[in-house]
């Protein structure tokens, strides 16, 4: 019999993610998938699974499964303490679990999501081809709660060759890249420099962070037909203040975009957390 | 002449006047999709085209794009649907009162017109319909239902749509159908893809 997970606690909020669904945003479905999609990958190749396989995203850890039989898993992303049964074990690395343990994920220090992959990956039933639950557009499966039962798939890549990945730590302040949005000339000349950082608010989820910081001068008035939206798009409603698109971001939106955190950005800004501060930077080219 | 706007560094926004002429170039990028093209996103007036940058540049897909004319589109339908409606929503008294016509006209303008889907959006397989009479052209409810249930036929502004799940929705309700517009176990799960050409039948 294949191995299950039982949640014994999602913590804050924990949902089951893989790459998503790229491609199926004409039919009004967006990517979704790990907000970090980095560290969902990295989580893959530590316990031999393909990049694209479904794992837990954890938000601000405090994560309590069980396992009914053996597995390993890895850990990724912001970094937490680990408890496995009674040991501790670390991040980045793939950790042997024996048949009846639980994992318990603290609060992390720094960063906001952790994932915990496990080989074979999480085998929930996919929806239009993939395992992520969208939370803008509720499709996949149901975030985690108490007493859900997760099955451990069998889909796997190869053996796990590498005991360790360090990582750096997350800067304090982000500095993202950004290139020109298509409205970038309904704001007045040199908004891209944006010299000024901002700071994320408690209004951050999969959807997007809701920044606060100063407001960007339109010099033109006029409402946007509805136009589609990619992950990192910096869209400007009236106040003024940008907010940062992520995975689960509206397929279409009607506020001008000035400008477009580049993808590994995009990982970087999913790690931000509430009273982080980001700069903007525009990258070269761009 | 198309303008062609960078949005981001993989993908380009190509920024039209009407939603014909959205159909018309994405009916015709389709068919012949530039080198490097990952997907394309129709809206109201633009035509996302994301691109795979190891592939191509922006400067070479717009050029690509900018080749195409732009017509007012005489473009072939995709497909073409058949909805079954039932004329007894919840808005019929008020959007007569608000246009000035009868509940009876407003059933017949509406049923009477040929619609096509411009783009998706608001929700998965939420299709916005071009082709609403605009004599029908009324703004969104000023509070929003909490619910509305899938199948709800509705409009608002310049266009009509279909519900396709329950969700929450501002949209004038002016009758329901049976037809399962959205099915996640359907390839593709929408009905009504950009493209398809509509027609409404009173059942």
């Amino acid at each position: 019999m294949s191995t299950k997970i039982e949640v014994l606690s999602p913590g804050p909020f924990a949902t089951v993610q893989d790459l998503g669904r790229p491609g199926l945003a004409s039919l009004g479905v967006g990517r979704s998938g790990a907000a970090d999609r980095s560290s969902l990958r990295l989580g893959n190749r530590l316990v031999g699974n393909p990049e694209g396989n479904a794992a837990i995203e954890a938000t601000l850890g405090g994560l309590a499964i069980r396992f009914s039989g053996p597995a390993l898993i890895a850990l990724t992303g912001a970094a937490c303490g680990i408890r496995v049964g009674r040991r501790a074990a670390g991040m980045y690395a793939p950790i042997h679990v024996r048949s009846g343990e639980e994992v318990r994920l603290s609060v992390p220090a720094n960063g906001l999501r952790t994932y915990l992959a496990v080989r074979g990956g999480i085998d929930v039933a996919p929806v239009l081809h993939a395992r992520a639950t969208d939370t803008l557009a509720k499709l996949g499966p149901p975030p985690l709660s108490a007493g859900m039962t997760l099955p451990v798939g069998a889909r796997v890549s190869s053996y796990p060759v590498v005991d360790l990945a360090p990582q750096k730590a997350f800067p304090a302040e982000l500095v993202l890249r950004v290139t020109a949005g298509p409205r970038l000339d309904w704001f007045v000349p040199g908004t891209m420099a944006m010299p000024t950082s901002y700071e994320v608010t408690a209004d951050a989820d999969r959807v997007g962070l809701r920044l606060s910081g100063p407001a960007l001068q339109r010099c033109r008035a006029g409402e946007l037909a509805p136009e589609a939206c990619v992950p990192g798009a910096l869209q400007v409603p009236p106040a003024g203040v940008p907010i940062l698109f992520l995975a689960d971001h509206p397929v279409t939106g009607g506020y001008p975009v000035v400008a477009v955190v580049d993808d590994a950005g995009i990982d970087l800004a999913a790690q931000a957390r509430p009273g982080q501060r980001i700069r903007f930077t525009r990258s070269r080219g761009g | 002449m198309i303008r062609v706007l960078p949005y981001g560094d993989q993908a380009a926004l190509v920024d039209l006047e009407r939603p014909e002429q959205v159909l018309g170039l994405h009916a015709a990028l389709d068919d012949e999709p530039p080198y490097g093209t990952v997907e394309m996103v129709p809206a109201a007036r633009t035509l996302l085209v994301r691109f795979d940058l190891g592939r191509t540049s922006f400067e070479r897909i717009s050029a690509e794009i900018a080749r195409h004319s732009v017509s007012d589109g005489t473009h072939r339908p995709r497909q073409e649907a058949e909805v079954p409606v039932r004329y007894d929503g919840a808005d019929l008294g008020e959007v007569a009162r608000e246009t000035g016509l009868s509940e009876a006209e407003v059933i017949r303008l509406h049923r009477d017109a040929t619609y096509t889907v411009a783009f998706c959006g608001f929700a998965p397989g939420f299709g916005y319909l071009t082709g609403l009479d605009p004599k029908l052209h009324v703004p969104r409810k000023g509070t929003p239902r909490t619910r509305v249930p899938a199948g709800s036929v509705a409009i608002a502004g310049e266009y009509s749509a279909v519900y396709p799940r329950e969700s929450p929705g501002g949209w004038r309700l002016l009758g329901h159908t049976e037809l399962p517009v959205w099915d996640v176990d359907r390839e593709p799960p929408n009905l009504l893809v950009p493209g398809t050409r509509v027609r409404f039948v009173e059942s």
